[in-house]
């Protein structure tokens, strides 16, 4: 039986293509379910990046449609799996080492019919994966402006839970920002805005209050993180304003981001004491450095990657030996337990006992190393070679024959 | 059999200094080859005070390149609370280093050898220079603590590219842990140097310059507890905390050798 993988992903297909073949999860499930049948296996990966199908047949019998066709790869046995293992590590994603796509991995293996061989398949990927991010800093740092900017708060006050934001200006670009800091714990205080109803909207959402921009001086003593985009012509925030509220905060510092083109944050504010001000250059500088240092571990990524793809292409080859190596084992143990009926007679059940023991040690160490050998080359492609060598020599099968 | 313990010490934590520059460069591996060294140098050096304990007459750490033994071993257990976190790896490159010159001049002055004599009671050199000596290690650990706070103050100020890359406790975490420390070496510090003046007075002796430094030293650190309270974070109480330091270094290598005798 053969693996068989067909699929469209970001590297060559555009949107207009991918979305032409972008599943549910539940649809993913349905036509995996189809393309298995009665006893067959298939698995099928839809994500925003790319939709792939494997499937394990004797052929290829995936058809993607012709005006997918020209965007498609497709590969088999070996070059399907070390790409799948390359998917679940993160290593074929659009930000190398992001962490959602193993999630995605799991999710369509659950969601898909698996036998013996895509089984073994997505759980190796599953386990290289993991091992990726915990063996290799590819994931740990932000490949955004915004997770940037809040790991980056991170840096200022450790943990963010319970640290106070206040979000100047209503528009998408804060919310995201918003967002990843409250995803690691922070809270939206306030939210600004000159029109106060944008405002209340927005912090109705994430259970703050709405302010208009004239109090912002006012909340900063409170405020640990503000973040500003607004589309203002001017600064909506000077260096004399923040040194007012300072003198309320009693030393605590005060982390700003700016995310505004043309800046709302007057820079000299980055010059006063317990004041950070970073702005999008700044935090774009930040995720560039970062970015070229997941490429860095991507290369240790790799070598797990192929580690993992080496130990299934043996377990796979060794697919072709096993029912050789038990149909030996069968034989040998059936002769034992044949000799041994003979001898019941004429042993006592102490002696029987023994002489079982013994026999049943000497057929284990017998066979170790013709399994031992018999697996090895099946890694090294002569497997079959062996498996009928095997046959022949033990007359394994010919009985039933 | 001390000669035996010492140099496999020194030796693991000369791996460890170097192996922190190297986490400094590139973090991973010699970040926690650098650790494995700190813990086995500290275990080493915990096997060689105890021989030093068993074979003295009372408490074997009195004389100059004794306590200074003693206080490189406190200064190292102290970190290894946070060391082997990984945030806290860079602090080994303030810690380390220093150790080891410490503990090679210790050993280099005869305070790593075994069955010093002692001129006064064990209950008096517990009390005046162990307190003393874990207090310095305290503020050992406060100075380096707010070294790392500086460097990582002056990383966001400047808006450092590898700022996330070579990870540091935030600045937060290291004003808060510089506080707990001269929390806890002040007081020590205190009860030592009561025990010291309480032998002075019986004795009958007089000040001497280490001592008046001592007193100078006491307030350096009282005001900075003070301070604190007051709304004394981040930089300046970082630079207040070194300053203290200055101060222990002066009486720790720079005056030493006629209080002790």
């Amino acid at each position: 039986m053969k693996l068989w993988l067909a699929g469209v992903s970001h590297h060559r297909a555009p949107i207009a293509v991918r979305e032409k073949v972008a599943l549910s999860l539940g649809q993913a499930g349905a036509l995996a379910r189809d393309l298995a049948g009665a006893d067959g296996e298939a698995v099928c990966l839809s994500t925003c990046n790319r939709t792939e199908i494997y499937l394990v047949g004797e052929d290829d019998r995936i058809d993607l449609g012709a005006e997918v066709q020209p965007y498609a790869y497709r590969l088999s046995d070996e070059a399907a799996a070390l790409h799948l293992f390359r998917v679940a590590a993160g290593l074929d994603s659009m930000v190398p080492g992001e962490g959602e796509i193993l999630g995605q991995v799991r999710a369509a293996y659950e969601a898909g019919t698996t036998g013996p061989l895509l089984d073994r398949l997505f759980r190796q990927a599953l386990h290289v994966g993991k091992k990726v991010r915990t063996q290799t800093a590819i994931a740990e740092s932000p490949a955004s402006v915004s997770s940037a900017a809040a790991a980056l708060a991170q840096q200022v006050f450790g943990e963010l839970d319970g640290r106070e934001i206040l979000v100047i200006g209503a528009g998408k670009v804060s919310e995201q920002a918003a967002r990843n800091l409250l995803s690691r714990g922070a809270r939206i205080a306030w939210v600004a805005n000159r029109t106060v109803d944008r405002a209340a909207k927005l912090a109705e959402r994430f259970g703050g209050e709405a302010l208009p921009l004239e109090r912002v001086e006012q909340e900063l003593a409170r405020a640990d993180v503000v973040v500003s985009s607004t589309s203002s012509a001017g600064f909506v925030l000077t260096r004399e304003q923040v040194e007012r509220a300072l003198r309320a905060r009693r030393g605590r510092p005060l982390f700003l981001i700016d995310l505004a083109v043309p800046r709302d944050l007057e820079p000299a504010i980055q010059e006063l004491d317990g004041c950070y001000l970073y702005d999008i250059d700044d935090l774009q500088a930040v995720v560039a450095e970062t970015m070229a240092a997941r490429r860095s571990e991507a290369e240790r990524a790799e070598a797990i990657v192929l580690e993992g793809a080496d130990d299934f292409r043996a377990w796979q080859a060794s697919l072709d030996v096993v029912p050789a190596i038990a149909s030996l084992r069968a034989r040998a143990e059936e002769i034992r337990e044949r000799e041994l009926q003979k001898a019941r007679g004429r042993l006592s059940e102490r002696e029987l006992e023994a002489v079982a023991s013994v026999t049943s040690s000497i057929l284990n160490k017998l066979l170790h190393l013709p399994t031992v050998r018999m697996k090895e080359a099946a890694a090294a492609s002569d497997g079959l070679v062996y498996a009928d060598a095997v046959r022949h020599l033990f007359g394994l099968g010919e009985e039933e024959q | 059999m001390a000669e035996l313990l010492f140099w496999p010490a020194l030796l693991a934590y000369g791996e460890a200094a170097v192996a922190y520059f190297g986490e400094a460069r590139r973090p991973g591996l010699p970040g926690r080859l650098a650790t494995w060294g700190v813990r086995l140098g500290w275990l080493v050096q915990t096997a060689l005070l105890a021989l030093q304990a068993v074979r003295a007459d009372g408490f074997p750490w009195s004389s100059w390149a004794g306590s200074l033994n003693l206080f490189v071993w406190l200064v190292i257990g102290a970190y290894l609370i946070w060391g082997c976190q990984a945030r806290f790896r860079l602090l080994g490159l303030a810690v380390m280093p220093l150790a080891v010159v410490l503990f090679a001049l210790a050993h280099a002055a005869g305070g790593t050898g075994v069955g010093h004599e002692r001129h006064y009671s064990t209950l008096f050199l517990v009390l005046h220079v162990g307190l003393v000596t874990a207090a310095f290690a305290g503020f050992t650990l406060a100075a380096a603590l707010s070294a790392l706070y500086l460097w990582q103050e002056r990383r966001l100020k400047r808006h450092a590219v590898s700022i996330l890359r070579l990870p540091a406790p935030s600045l937060y975490v290291l004003d808060r842990l510089v506080g707990r420390t001269v929390l806890v070496a002040l007081p020590a510090f205190t009860l030592g140097i009561v025990a010291g003046l309480l032998r002075l007075r019986s004795d009958g002796g007089s000040l001497d310059a280490l001592m008046a430094l001592t007193f100078v030293t006491w307030a350096v650190y009282g005001s900075f507890l003070v301070l604190r309270v007051r709304g004394w974070h981040g930089r300046r109480a970082a630079y207040l905390a070194l300053a203290g330091f200055l101060l222990v270094v002066v009486m720790r290598l720079g005056l030493p050798v006629g209080h002790f005798s």
